[in-house]
């Protein structure tokens, strides 16, 4: 049985039946037939104020619970605005579906007002991309664009809809099937692989176990915690990945590179055996790649066979989804443990002792001071009232970095960042749809004075939906980052990384109506951030940490990952 | 060094671009492509000349059998293959020129398809290095005017083409993909 329906109800119904609960956009001229179906309809719309806010508000829902993220925007300005979220959730693998308008099909092409190329734009900012011709053609697409953007390696993807397809009518039918010839997804593993691979692990007398963002997305991480359990081995979880092993857990030595732990990255530069999960050997990891773990053979499981040798040759690669493989690996252990297991126990053992001693040599630990608020003291604090269970959104630069090593995460989902991009702004709406989709939960959004600059309006946002998110600026009065390389690398001139001027967040939080305050004095941050937490509302707090503390340790960009710089050099003394 | 490409695509909008994007992201630039349709008017061919740096030949396979739209990329450059092309080439001769070239095309298996008092337009297909020397020739000859159409490949080994199945919706509830994702190994 079908019903005569216009394509924007089409659309919602098909939204309904992928089960999307909230979207987040900003309407516009040839969206408005779509906006006029959203008046009454169940599914909820959150009007962000800035469409890239609305990328990142989706990504935000997705990267707290897994499901696809949905945001919205009109023709034109409002589709190029959502670009910078796009290739944001593409770096990430994140799945969001983008619904676009377009100028009416037979105007396309002739520069019509708010006319942009979008499906050309979007073209290499997705995993797919769409431009709908004909009605009849919609709810397929849209079936196609969840499925696509949430199964696989999972990304982005963009549905551009002309405004005649959002009023037209048809005679709709809900799609029984999609077909995507050229889809193919390998999840399962190749039998004999896994096998060797359990065997490679069992023989290891230094294992290294690297995870990463893709155990999250897999849903891998008992099947991780169970791999690091039976191997006894230690284990990172990169920036993608914090959370996938409880963060509280003995073998769970932190991020590895750039700014990673010293025994992380002295475990992954020492080890013989690496068992890659889910990762994908980025730059800031690997740092120069030639001396990237020398001595280690490696297995490399990933969903996505264009990630295996990209940019380490594998010598035991895996191609499929991380938990099935896991899963299965796991099996092998066991089985195989009692004929391997006892030969290579004292190697093993030595080197968990190597792994202990360097993480007593050079812990990640706070910094405090009487007089000052030290950042790593500010995320000490976030810390001890999330105890491992509160989302964190952060945003990008020193204070993402920090963040990442001196706050604890005990389950996936619960670090929300943006790693591969590292798109400033990012941290503040994506806190607002991690709130949307888990409005019970405590959300920090954790930001740079820079980024929160960058995405001031959403405080309008979070007023008017009275999302209770606990933002917490980390204030330096620099673009913290950007100083520390020009300190380390650019002869300390501080070219444009200055933020001279600050609002006054006490008024500026009383112009969104959200309670505001500044905190100067480490004696008082515990308090305040617990009356902050204590509130039923959002709360904004500007934390004035000590300006010049960069981030250690550090990986010159280019170095080895072995040679870290370890604290602040200390000042040459002119003789 | 060069090569040769051979894609199975959808033939639908766009899916050039996205094949295409992927080397002119790198700054590489293509020598020649072609594209028809195969006998299931939906699928196309295309075949794609291209100077990749040799350590990235692998990845950029992958990257293309990763696009939707690419139902199989396979990398022909060192693979049993036939790659020829097409050449159209008017060659302006006076009188006493005529038995020549005609002697030539025959020798190189062009055929005739135009004759007029200007000239000739012959038509010849082949790998490329013949028709280079072929048009090396005619050149020899006086001002010619050359249309390639690029290169045309055929892999000599069957290659089992597998697809994916079509997934079900589950048209009605609002499930997740937990269970839809069953797609068979490929």
């Amino acid at each position: 049985m079908s019903t005569l329906m216009n394509g924007a109800r089409i659309l919602l119904d098909c939204l309904q039946q992928e089960g999307v609960e909230a979207i987040f956009g900003y309407p516009g001229g040839v969206t408005l037939p779509l906006y006029d179906a959203l008046y009454d309809h169940e599914i909820r719309h959150i009007l962000v104020r800035h469409e890239q806010n609305a990328a990142f508000a989706a990504q935000g829902f997705a990267r707290a619970t897994g499901k696809v993220g949905v945001c919205c925007a009109t023709s034109g300005p409002g589709a190029t605005n959502l670009v910078t979220g796009l290739v944001d959730a593409l770096l990430d693998s994140i799945p969001v579906v983008a619904i676009t308008g377009q100028v009416p099909n037979k105007l396309i092409g002739s520069d019509a007002f708010q006319e942009a190329d979008t499906f050309g734009i979007t073209r290499s900012c997705t995993k797919h991309n769409y431009l709908v011709k004909d009605i009849a053609d919609l709810p397929q697409i849209i079936h196609e664009a969840f499925y696509i953007a949430a199964t696989g390696r999972p990304g982005p993807v963009l549905v551009d809809i002309p405004k005649d397809i959002f009023i037209g009518q048809a005679h709709y039918q809900p799609v029984k099937a999609i077909h995507l010839p050229g889809y193919k997804l390998v999840l399962d593993g190749h039998a004999g692989q896994i096998r060797r691979a359990a065997q490679m692990m069992w023989e290891a007398e230094r294992p290294m176990i690297y995870s990463g963002g893709g155990i999250i997305h897999s849903g891998a991480h008992e099947e991780l915690q169970e791999m690091v359990e039976i191997l006894n081995a230690p284990c990172v979880n990169t920036l993608m990945g914090l959370g996938a092993l409880p963060g509280n857990h003995p073998n769970f030595i932190s991020m590895p590179g750039m700014h990673g732990s010293y025994t992380a990255n002295m475990g992954m530069y020492n080890t013989d055996l690496m068992i890659a999960l889910g990762v994908r050997f980025d730059d800031r990891v690997t740092g120069r790649l030639k001396d990237f773990a020398p001595y280690a053979r490696v297995i490399h499981v990933d969903i996505d066979p264009a990630e295996i040798g990209k940019n380490r040759v594998a010598d035991l690669p895996i191609v499929g989804d991380c938990k099935r493989v896991m899963k299965k690996v796991n099996k092998a252990l066991r089985e195989l443990a009692p004929e391997y297991a006892a030969k290579t126990e004292p190697a093993r053992e030595a080197w968990r002792q190597q792994i202990a001693d360097w993480k007593a040599e050079h812990p990640l630990e706070p910094v405090f001071s009487d007089t000052e608020i030290k950042p790593q003291h500010l995320m000490a604090e976030i810390n001890r009232l999330s105890d491992g269970k509160a989302i964190v959104c952060s945003d990008v630069g020193q204070h993402q970095m920090w963040a990442a090593q001196l706050i604890r995460y005990d389950a996936p989902r619960l670090w929300i960042n943006s790693g591969g991009l590292g798109s400033m702004g990012f941290g503040l709406p994506s806190a607002m749809g991690a709130q949307v989709a888990c409005p019970d939960k405590l959300v920090f959004a954790v930001l740079g004075d820079g980024g929160f600059q960058m995405s001031l309006p959403e405080l309008s946002t979070i007023a008017a939906e009275r999302l209770p998110i606990k933002i917490i600026v980390m204030n330096n009065g620099y673009l913290g980052m950007v100083r520390q390389w020009q300190e380390l690398f650019f002869n300390n001139r501080l070219s444009a990384s200055t933020l001279s001027s600050f609002p006054t967040v006490e008024h500026l939080g009383a112009a969104f109506g959200i309670p505001g305050l500044t905190v100067k004095r480490p004696e008082n941050l515990r308090d305040v951030l617990e009356a902050a937490v204590a509130e039923p509302g959002p709360y904004l707090l500007n934390i004035e940490v000590s300006p010049f503390e960069n981030v250690y340790p550090m990986v010159p960009a280019g170095g080895a990952i072995n040679e870290m710089v370890l604290s602040q050099p200390s000042p040459v003394p002119v003789p | 060094m060069l090569q040769v490409i051979s894609l199975l695509v959808e033939n639908k909008p766009g899916a050039l671009m996205r094949i295409t994007g992927l080397l002119s992201a790198r700054g590489y630039n293509i020598e020649s492509l072609t594209v028809a349709r195969t006998l299931d008017p939906v699928l196309s061919r295309m075949t794609i000349v291209v100077d990749v740096d040799p350590s990235l030949r692998k990845l950029v396979i992958k990257q293309m059998n990763r696009l939707i739209n690419v139902l199989q990329a396979s990398d022909l450059t060192e693979a049993p293959s036939i790659c020829h092309e097409l050449v159209l080439i008017r060659v302006r001769s006076p009188r006493e020129n005529r038995t020549a070239i005609l002697k030539e095309a025959e020798i190189f298996h062009a055929r005739v398809v135009d004759s007029s008092v200007e000239g000739f337009v012959l038509e010849v297909t082949g790998a490329s290095e013949k028709l280079e020397e072929f048009i090396a020739v005619l050149q020899s000859y006086g001002e010619i005017e050359v249309t390639r159409s690029g290169v045309a490949a055929v892999s000599l080994e069957a290659k089992k083409l597998k697809l994916a199945p079509p997934i079900p919706t589950g048209a009605g509830d609002a499930d997740n993909y937990s269970e839809k994702d069953e797609v068979v190994n490929a």
